[in-house]
């Protein structure tokens, strides 16, 4: 395309199907322990 | 929704639904922050009107191929609300412990929210049999979870070694007994490492959290030693040789905290890298109200030239091979968790509890002391599942200032304990934490953007 560069094409939406499983990491332990960040994180299935 | 915004030169448009995230050329972009949906096939003339001063042919292409995204369901993708069975954890399982091997600590520091390491309570130390109530507490709460984690926290652990050995040892040999797997991590000021505590740590944590602010005057002047001394000199030698040894497969961060009083944090990520090390965490203290060092509405504005100001030397000095990353700039746009993992967040009171050397639990370690969030004793079973229930019933849906928020699957709502802190509930945003998540989400975005133009190049 010329006018738009598509960085990625994951779909949030259908991750819905196989996800909720919980076994990823809390993400409060990750390093912040004062505030939420979970976009940050690797699903534990595709690790 | 779409989120559109321009940040060094890179225009950027994030369709929130899907999570898909498109560079666009300066006409894509102008037409783009226009469009409202549903789109037409083609373009419709008021568009080709408001852009009077631009090439009709170059608008109808742009057009074009942001329709074709949104065919795809890329842009202005519709969000599909899921049913609370799916984003409540059902029975609430808890996986994850903040374990508070102490409540004291060998240094001063001003900021801190465990008020020096009691948490306001009194100064002890948790020993080996509550240590192992805890792991038996969390094997049977966990349910069908597999994994479980296992943070030491304090206080200062370290002062606890032979309770976090306990555990570690309690934990592997139960974990064979009942099928799960312990991941261990621990947070720490540094101060009693020496050479067999490190290769310990380096072996049994899978990840280790160094605090350190940055500059030896900025971490100095808040975090003191018992007679009031600075701190860096004492630690930073001892955490330089912890990374050096570290299996460079296994994560770790030093974690820094901003303030008020150095609103030019940019100084101390650099102070860090320069130190030596490269998983870098620099964050905003969690502070009263009228303490002199909080982050204040009338902060944003600085912080925001901050969060750019970093963004851009991280980007410049990767030009030069000079890399390090940046805690809250990670974003992984194709492996990120699921879209349930998102509205959900933190899991605070249902998967993730903290518990003090008491047994005590409470939601997370940010609620210790607070009484009317006391939740159980890992000593005595019990476990306040109504408490539970509230917390798991708490998501993005819930909170009403996400709902239209562009970041909301990125945060997942927030803290509960910032809410908690700034206006006395779990579900109301606290608005600074929200300002400060979408300037650094930004941030993110835009690195990726970076990365990936500079790739294609």
């Amino acid at each position: 395309m010329k006018h738009v560069k598509t960085l990625n094409k994951s779909n949030l939406k259908k991750t819905a199907a196989a996800g909720g499983c919980g076994e990823c990491q809390t993400s409060c332990q990750s390093a912040c322990k004062t505030s939420c960040t979970v976009a940050n994180q690797k699903c534990e299935k595709r690790r | 929704m779409v989120h559109c915004f321009e940040q060094e030169g890179i225009r950027l448009a994030l369709d929130v639904a899907s999570g898909a995230v498109h560079v666009l050329d300066p006409i894509a972009y102008e037409l783009c922050t226009m469009l409202t949906p549903p789109l037409e096939e083609q373009c419709p003339e008021q568009y080709i009107r408001a852009m009077a001063g631009k090439s009709e042919e170059q608008v109808r292409e742009a057009y074009e191929e942001l329709y074709g995204l949104y065919k795809e369901g890329f842009l202005f993708s519709e969000e599909e609300k899921l049913p609370d069975s799916l984003i409540k954890p059902s029975d609430s399982p808890v996986k994850a412990l903040c374990l508070h091997v102490s409540h004291d600590c060998n240094l001063r520091c001003s900021y801190c929210f465990a008020q020096t390491g009691d948490f306001g309570t009194v100064r002890s130390l948790m020993n080996a049999e509550t240590a192992k109530k805890a792991i038996d507490f969390v094997i049977e709460r966990s349910g069908k979870r597999r994994n479980i984690e296992v943070d030491f926290f304090g206080g200062e652990p370290l002062m606890a070694m032979d309770t976090v050995r306990t555990t570690v040892e309690y934990a592997r040999e139960q974990e064979k007994l009942h099928d799960k797997k312990f991941r261990f991590t621990i947070t720490t000021n540094g101060v009693l490492l020496d050479d067999e505590t490190t290769d310990y740590l380096n072996r049994e944590m899978s990840n280790i959290v160094l605090s350190l602010d940055g500059r030896k005057s900025v971490n100095d002047a808040m975090r003191k030693t018992v007679s009031g001394g600075g701190s860096y000199d004492v630690v930073l030698p001892k955490m330089q040789k912890l990374v050096q040894k570290r299996d460079p497969d296994k994560d770790y961060y030093v974690r820094g905290t901003y303030t008020a009083k150095n609103l030019d944090f940019v100084e101390d990520v650099l102070a860090l890298y320069r130190a030596g090390f490269d998983q870098i965490s620099v964050e905003p203290v969690t502070a009263p109200d009228g303490c002199g060092y909080e982050i204040k509405a009338s902060d944003l504005p600085r912080i925001r030239e901050e969060y750019h100001r970093l963004v851009r030397t991280m980007a410049e000095m990767r030009d030069n091979g000079q890399w390090f990353n940046f805690f809250h700039f990670n974003v992984d746009l194709e492996q990120g968790p699921c879209v349930i993992k998102r509205l959900r967040g933190c899991g605070a009171g249902c998967e993730y509890v903290a518990v003090t050397p008491e047994g005590d639990i409470y939601p997370c370690h940010q609620f210790v002391g607070e009484k009317e969030y006391y939740m159980g004793n890992v000593k005595d079973g019990t476990f306040h599942r109504e408490r539970a229930r509230e917390f798991a019933g708490v998501n993005v849906y819930t909170r009403p200032a996400c709902q239209d928020c562009w970041a909301k699957f990125y945060c997942s709502g927030g803290c509960s304990a910032a809410n908690f802190h700034a206006h006395g509930r779990i579900d109301q945003s606290y608005e600074i934490g929200c300002e400060l998540q979408k300037m650094r989400l930004e941030c993110a975005l835009y690195l990726a953007a970076y990365e990936s133009l500079k790739e294609e190049k």
